[in-house]
């Protein structure tokens, strides 16, 4: 295709999307109003119902329950995605591998030791890091976060420990095998709440348990639970990936030392 | 409330055309880590913090390191191509010699 061609093919879907984008632009509401009902109706009720003060967390693991379940498997089949695809190849050996855990090495020099400021501040931050990601967990139908959120600031903290130590001590940290185990269990944990529900004679995940005291972390019944599951499932799914990433990433250095 | 979520559109759209205009890859991971950041302000000052929790998190840490672990491996690959073209040269060289 000439240069011509293709910036008259340009300047003519430019301007057609220009003219549809300000033909639906027209048609939105007014900045900063909002017109559908769900919203008044979930903030009216949402307290009520389910004794949860943050409702979107509400509408996240009750109300619409069923599509974050999904949600939650789509992350599950990418990280297997991902690990199938980044697996360790027959040319790859496993002692190779072992090499390279001891040494973390790159292409014709040693790898840079971490200074001392990035070894005492990241590994101070460890601690609090842990404590947040569980506050977060914990605290999802009270306040804003919630399982996802508080499951990646978890997996960030094995990050920390790799980038005071080695690859070593984060492969110790967060070993491989506890990490699945801890992703699996997360993942069934949501199912099995919502078996709980028809168990019990009523809908799938339905909130069955109950709901306590508005405004304390015990409240809400399943909410909480599904909530704790699901970061479980999010912090493994993520400390998995940088698994495989990491893997791939200092595998290779070592084989282009031999 | 009106004039800070205007400015953090213009920045957000800045940031984002910037990233787009880097060319190198490293700059540019770093570029959308702060366009991440950036993002995350807009949904807390948009009142979404559940949002801006998730962005922050996956937007600022999660998605810069996954583009820095590939680039590391990229650039190794292509380091080892040119280390064993300099050796297949070095011994071509040689066996003329003799």
């Amino acid at each position: 295709m000439s240069r011509r061609v293709r910036s008259v093919l340009f300047v003519g879907s430019a301007l057609a999307v220009f003219f549809v984008y300000l033909w639906a632009a027209r048609g939105l509401p007014r900045f900063g109003h909002y017109q559908g009902p769900y919203g008044d109706v979930i903030n009216q009720v949402g307290v009520f119902e389910r004794h949860a003060t943050d409702l979107v967390t509400a509408v996240n693991f009750d109300y619409r329950g069923f599509d974050t379940l999904g949600e939650e498997f789509i992350l599950f089949i990418s990280v297997i995605g991902v690990t199938l695809l980044l697996r360790q190849q027959p040319e790859e050996a496993k002692d190779e591998q072992d090499n390279m855990a001891k040494n973390d090495e790159s292409l014709g020099r040693d790898a840079p030791e971490p200074s001392d400021a990035t070894k005492v501040m990241t590994l101070a931050l460890v601690g609090p890091l842990v404590a947040f990601g569980i506050y977060i967990v914990t605290h999802g139908q009270l306040s804003p976060g919630g399982g996802f959120q508080g499951g990646v600031i978890l997996a960030t903290a094995p990050l920390l420990v790799y980038l005071a130590g080695d690859y070593k001590t984060f492969q110790r940290v967060a070993s491989h095998t506890v990490v699945e185990i801890g992703e699996a269990i997360g993942a069934c944990a949501y199912v099995a709440v919502g078996l709980a529900g028809m168990a019990g004679g009523g809908l799938f995940l339905q909130n069955v348990l109950p709901l306590g005291t508005t405004g304390n972390i015990n409240s809400a019944g399943t909410i909480a639970v599904i909530s704790a599951g699901v970061g479980l499932e999010v912090a493994g799914g993520f400390v998995l990936l940088m698994h495989s990433f990491l893997e791939q990433a200092l595998s290779l250095r070592l084989r282009s030392k031999q | 409330m009106l004039i800070l979520q205007i400015a953090i559109l213009v920045m957000v759209a800045a940031a984002g055309t910037a990233v787009v205009l880097t060319r190198d890859p490293t700059s540019q991971v770093i570029g959308i880590s702060f366009f991440g950041l950036l993002l995350a302000l807009m949904f807390f000052i948009f009142q979404a913090p559940d949002v801006a929790l998730s962005q922050i998190v996956i937007g600022a840490v999660a998605l810069p390191l996954m583009f820095l672990l590939t680039l590391a491996k990229v650039r190794l690959n292509v380091d080892i191509a040119r280390i064993s073209d300099q050796q297949n040269a070095k011994r071509k060289e040689n066996e003329e010699a003799a």
